[in-house]
């Protein structure tokens, strides 16, 4: 892990593995170096991952509000790490953060995956695309994070004091990215023409976030984008189901 | 000492608390009826006048989506009072700034107020409890910087008198600030902000506003006080802190026996016994300090709230969030928390929840004013310093 410093931010980035690189973008979680789907990239890949700001380690400037934000700060880590073009992989709030970055500069991405991504609304008016995870209680969240929320219960009593700040700290950061306007840009679906690059759509069956019709319908507004579903997982579909989420990543972006 | 009748004009006719999530944000309005809703204000209006025609003040304050507090527009309330009274001064605390989206409109709003009343306005600023940022749709992220932005930009259109004037700050912007009218009382309305933290009372002393916290009890309020001195003195206004610069607002019933005392004071206990509010409302992320949060997730319990929902009358009165008895032993109880904290100047009294009806509303309003204010008056002189003995000899020598 290094501190890369952007735009006057401290962010913080993982790499792994060696070999044509990926960008990953993690999801609200916040980027575990320990995830096996992680490793599974990393065994053909080098993989770059940063913590975005305000998530993990990375520094959180006052100015900085918005996804967009984001976008225009990583531009700039690609920029400094000497990566041309590259294939990304974004998983929820870091789908939506790949999908900006795309649709502001298409030329730099060779291949997307957008993993149960956020980020647009496509849905009537009365109707929330995504529901409100801030207003049901967290076993709710959880049962539509995983299909087995069982499995993802987290041992409080084992954290250190600094894992459960980091924790706290991207819960905090992640209402402020994703408030108002709820979990979307407006503008971003009519920007998302612009991407050239070959674009896979993720999602697990079971995903209590991304609904099927949302995932098909943010597709549609690339131009030359597919969806895939992997059963037996919720939202948090690369921690469920690693070795078919490794898999499906890594022969998308293996082809020419 | 001023004292000042308050009450949430809660809607109390709901059903048994297990039959819904929240008292909340969620509560379907179906459960309001209009028409008793309409004479709970009459009636609470007329609780108002009544604490006016005793020499007590009025306050009011706001909350929204909730049967606690049927106030969702607390300048609307005080512009009838405006016009209901005649000498009571008039307390709003408050304006929650950060969950409102124009500054300037309450500026403006607090300007027709304080002219309808020919100056009787007390302007109270309040960053908002946790279950306002759902209602208001409100991001609970940088709620303290908001509410701090906006009250500058607020004062500053109270004070500019000569054409407009732009702000772009971080969460406001407006090229054209030149409101009409301007308050009533020069330069502006006193300031009032409420906070129940140290760091954030030794900002408002800073800036010498009147500092309000509500239900922090001895020891907290101690601590706010004392920081709201520190902030005032490291800001270079002094070594004396006027007593009229703090506000304590305890729970309170006085009755002229012991028993209606206890009876009326149990009623008020509804304040705190009915907030029937789930976690996710109760702590959005963001609105505690993240050091705060990591403690709560080890277990610790948010201050004050999980303590008064389940504590007795006694309890509740030993620890200085409740006040009740005959007029000797609520003076005695001010008192004795009034030492405590280092003196201060206004007590808002939390006269009225509930299911306490007009004629014990009023009951305990008289028996206070008539009874217990008087004395403290006589005692607790509005220019005297605030602080501990030590503090206030250091001032003098």
């Amino acid at each position: 892990m290094q501190m890369i410093p952007v735009a006057g931010i401290d962010v913080e980035v993982h790499e792994v593995g060696s070999g044509t690189p990926i960008l990953f973008l993690h999801s609200a979680q916040g980027f575990q170096p320990g995830h096996a789907f992680i490793k599974l990239l990393a065994e053909t890949r080098r993989v770059i991952a940063p913590s975005h700001p305000g998530f993990g380690r990375s520094g959180l400037p006052a100015w900085l509000s918005t996804v967009d934000d984001i976008a225009h700060v990583y531009l700039e880590l690609m920029d400094k790490l000497g990566l041309r073009k590259v294939d990304v992989v974004g998983a929820s709030i870091g789908g939506w953060i790949a999908a900006e970055m795309a649709s502001k500069a298409p030329e730099r991405f060779r291949r997307l995956v957008l993993v149960s991504p956020v980020g647009v609304k496509l849905g009537p008016t009365d109707r929330l695309d995504i529901p409100d995870i801030f207003a049901m209680p967290q076993e709710a969240v959880t049962k539509l994070l995983f299909h087995n929320p069982e499995k993802a219960k987290v041992d409080i009593g084992k954290m250190s004091d600094d894992e459960l700040t980091i924790m706290v700290r991207n819960r905090e950061t992640l209402a402020l990215l994703v408030w108002e306007p709820w979990m979307h840009n407006p503008k971003l679906r009519h920007r998302l023409h612009r991407v050239v690059a070959p674009s896979l759509f993720l999602r697990g069956a079971s995903d209590g976030l991304v609904s099927a019709d949302y995932l098909a319908a943010y597709a549609k507004l690339l131009p030359n984008a597919t969806t895939e579903t992997i059963a037996a997982a919720g939202h948090a579909l690369p921690v469920e189901q690693p070795q078919a989420f490794a898999s499906s990543v890594l022969s998308f972006l293996k082809s020419e | 000492m001023r004292a000042w009748h308050f009450t949430e004009t809660a809607y109390p006719f709901l059903p048994p608390a297990d039959e819904y999530d929240s008292i909340r944000v969620t509560l379907p309005s179906r459960l309001y009826d209009p028409k008793k809703g309409a004479e709970l204000y009459d009636r609470y209006l007329t609780e108002w006048q009544v604490a006016e025609a005793e020499g007590v003040n009025i306050m009011v304050n706001e909350h929204h989506q909730t049967a606690t507090c049927v106030d969702p527009a607390a300048p609307l309330m005080l512009a009838a009072l405006a016009r209901l009274t005649k000498t009571a001064r008039l307390l709003i605390l408050g304006n929650p700034i950060s969950n409102r989206r124009d500054p300037v409109r309450i500026a403006e709003e607090m300007a027709v107020i304080d002219i309808l009343s020919h100056g009787r306005v007390e302007a109270g600023f309040v960053r908002g409890v946790p279950y306002e940022l759902a209602a208001a749709n409100s991001n609970p992220v940088r709620s303290n910087e908001r509410h701090w932005e906006a009250l500058d930009l607020i004062v500053k259109a109270w004070t500019s008198h000569d054409g407009p004037f732009s702000h772009e700050g971080q969460f406001f912007h407006h090229r054209n600030v030149n409101i009409w009218p301007r308050p009533y009382q020069q330069p502006h309305p006193p300031v009032w902000v409420s906070t129940t933290s140290a760091q954030g009372a030794r900002r408002v002393g800073a800036k010498g506003y009147i500092q309000a916290t509500f239900l922090t009890g001895l020891d907290g309020t101690r601590a706010v006080f004392k920081a709201y001195r520190e902030g005032w003195r490291a800001a270079g206004r002094g070594h004396d802190v006027p007593m009229h610069r703090l506000a304590y607002a305890p729970l309170l019933y006085c009755a002229d026996s012991e028993q209606k005392a206890r009876d009326g004071a149990e009623k008020l206990m509804w304040y705190v016994r009915a907030n029937k509010v789930p976690p996710h409302y109760a702590n959005p992320p963001g609105y505690f300090p993240t050091d705060a949060n990591v403690k709560f997730l080890r277990g610790a319990s948010p201050p004050v709230v999980a303590f008064l929902r389940n504590a007795t009358i006694d309890q509740a009165v030993d620890s200085g969030f409740l006040m009740m008895g005959t007029p000797d032993k609520v003076y005695a109880q001010v008192r004795k928390f009034y030492d405590h904290v280092g003196g201060f100047g206004n007590l808002l009294i939390m006269g009225q929840a509930g299911f306490l009806d007009h004629g014990e509303t009023v009951h305990g309003i008289q028996t206070f004013a008539r009874e217990v204010l008087p004395r403290l008056q006589a005692e607790c002189p509005d220019m005297a310093v605030s602080g501990y003995p030590d503090e206030v000899k250091s001032a003098a020598g």
